[in-house]
């Protein structure tokens, strides 16, 4: 039976790239999938964008490509990613001019356009998902909408000879199902096998989550040689069943536990992970150790796709202004809560204008608030308070007011640190899909 | 016991949503998670965090349960003043969950009492 092996060379932006070069060098692999693309990074990019046309596109881009373009090419490897963010056209001119100064000769390059629906959505009546209200209500404060599209014009892509596909907002899976599609010929009504592809896509977007990354816990869970995680690589045979492995030597490790954990990361009903080409079915999938870092993963399946696509709207939300200070040694505990109410009582006093504010005691309660058990205090103690505000005027305000407890807090404090910022946020939407027209454009170098 | 005895965990977002796998390292004892870490027992976990439904999903081919916390990421990953605005440790603090294992007399013990 013919199998492929894809590669999955990044689970975020700022991802390591040693691994995605181990990968090319020695994964025998034929793909090699960058998955790069948080919920809000689209959003930032396009406030980017509209400052400079040129810019738009993954801050990596330029050095993943010259780490990997020249020996992907010299070995036919396909290089597919999101990193196109909000300008895959320029991510894919930048690409061609590494390729350029690498002396790479006969190199294809896609790059896959059509996820940007901000027009669609501004004329639309569309409601939003998580938040009260409609995409129209939120106005001029409305920067980005962008739809995850499905794997359908990567395919294209590949069938028009790409050698590297640049994409924008897609759905993370769908790099990954892109290549199983192209290379077994799979109909995109077959809902199986397209279910099966999904989770071979859901399993390999989050790069080292999957080979024993985000799984370490000492005593329990012992995961070696982190420093030198391996990144994963799917072996997908044509019935779709998938072994995940890694290059042997890497760090890390492949277990039935890993796998297990990466499953379910991200997935709400596991019998309808809904993606824009198939409504997958995780929830009869089998996870079994067939060889040391080698689990076979089977029992995929799928059902008939929504037709809607998931939008995600970025706009300007608010401003948050933070602050935080240390306290240590004895009554370390007492002097942080004293802090913290200081702080409270001068935002009162001040009249500063907030909409929400959070005062938390890291090392007691930061992270788990009511819920975090109550015990002895603890050796040091960090004192945050963050609050929403309408402008970043008062965003300073809050921090600056944690800021002055140097000299007109408790005693001792140290290590004080403020920050004022622009939320952009996002919200969803659904669209028709008929509503998002995606286009491809081809780049020889 | 704590539940970090018998099963490990991984927390995922998607807006203002957490969910939170919880995994038996050994098929034995997913009978164990199915009896005491119910959707009652999270919630109650999680008061002062989660303020909508939370939800159970069962897997029983990989001895392990799947929750889905609404509202529960301080009004969204993006814009949460949270220190860990994906909620990422959630699922440290429900290992720490205590249940109770009962004993051939029928009574109930905590292991650590």
């Amino acid at each position: 039976m013919k199998t492929i092996r894809i590669g999955s060379g990044a689970g975020y932006s700022g991802d390591r790239i040693e691994p995605a070069i181990e990968l090319v060098e020695k994964g025998d692999i034929q793909y090699l999938g960058f998955e790069c693309l948080a919920e809000r990074t689209i959003a930032l990019a396009q406030h980017q964008k509209m400052m400079d046309p040129s810019a738009g596109y993954d801050p990596f881009l330029e050095q993943r490509m010259h780490a990997v373009l020249a020996i992907c090419k010299a070995r036919g490897i396909k290089i597919i990613t999101n990193m196109g963010a909000a300008n895959p056209v320029a991510a894919a001119e930048k690409t061609a001019d590494v390729a350029k100064q690498l002396g790479i000769k006969g190199l294809r390059i896609a790059a896959v356009t059509g996820d940007d629906v901000l027009d669609v959505c501004r004329r639309g009546d569309f409601p939003f998902l998580e938040i009260d209200g409609r995409v129209q209500d939120l106005g001029a404060r409305v920067i980005s909408a962008n739809a995850y599209l499905g794997a359908g014009p990567i395919v294209q892509a590949l069938a028009g000879g790409a050698d590297v596909v640049i994409t924008g907002r897609v759905g993370d899976p769908a790099l990954f199902m892109a290549p199983l599609i192209h290379e077994f010929g799979w109909a995109m009504d077959d809902w199986e096998r397209l279910g099966k592809a999904a989770l071979v896509g859901h399993l390999l977007e989050c790069a080292g989550q999957i080979t024993g990354g985000y799984f370490a816990d000492p005593g329990y869970k012992n995961i070696k040689n982190l420093a030198r995680l391996g990144f994963p690589i799917g072996e997908v045979s044509e019935d779709g069943n998938v072994v995940i492995t890694k290059v042997a030597g890497s760090g890390g490790a492949v277990t039935e536990a890993t796998c297990k954990e990466q499953l379910l990361y991200e997935v709400h009903d596991p019998a309808e992970y809904i993606q824009p080409d198939v409504v997958a079915d995780f929830s009869q999938v089998t996870v079994t150790q067939a060889g040391p870092d080698r689990v076979r993963m089977q029992g995929g399946g799928g059902k008939p796709k929504t037709g809607k696509l998931k939008v995600s709207i970025g706009y300007l939300d608010s401003y948050i202004g933070e602050g935080q200070i240390s306290y240590a040694g004895p009554g370390a505990l007492e002097r942080a809560s004293l802090a913290l109410e200081i702080v409270r009582e001068r935002l009162e006093i001040t009249g500063a204008k907030t909409s929400e504010v959070r005062f938390d005691l890291i090392g007691v309660n930061s992270l788990h608030g009511a819920a975090s058990p109550i015990g002895g205090g603890p050796y040091e103690v960090r004192a945050r308070v963050a609050g929403r505000t309408e402008s970043l005027d008062e965003a300073v305000r809050i921090s600056n007011e944690v800021e002055s407890l140097y000299t007109n807090g408790p005693a001792g404090g140290g290590g004080a640190f403020k920050s004022a910022r622009e939320v952009i946020a996002v919200a969803s939407v659904l669209l028709p899909q008929e509503l998002a027209n995606s286009a491809i454009q081809f780049l020889e170098v | 016991m704590r539940l970090r005895e018998i099963a490990h965990s991984r927390t995922g977002d998607k807006g203002n949503t957490s969910n939170i796998s919880v995994i038996a390292y050994d098929p034995k004892h997913y009978g164990l998670l199915l009896q005491h870490v119910t959707s009652d027992a999270v919630r109650k976990h999680f008061a002062g965090i989660v303020e909508g439904k939370v939800t159970r999903f069962e897997l029983p081919k990989i001895s392990a349960l799947n929750f889905v916390l609404e509202q529960a990421l301080g009004g969204g990953v993006t814009r949460s003043l949270a220190l860990d605005a994906h909620g990422k440790s959630l699922s440290s603090a429900l290992l720490d969950l205590e249940i109770l294992i009962p004993l051939s007399d029928g009574s109930a013990q905590h292991s650590e009492q």
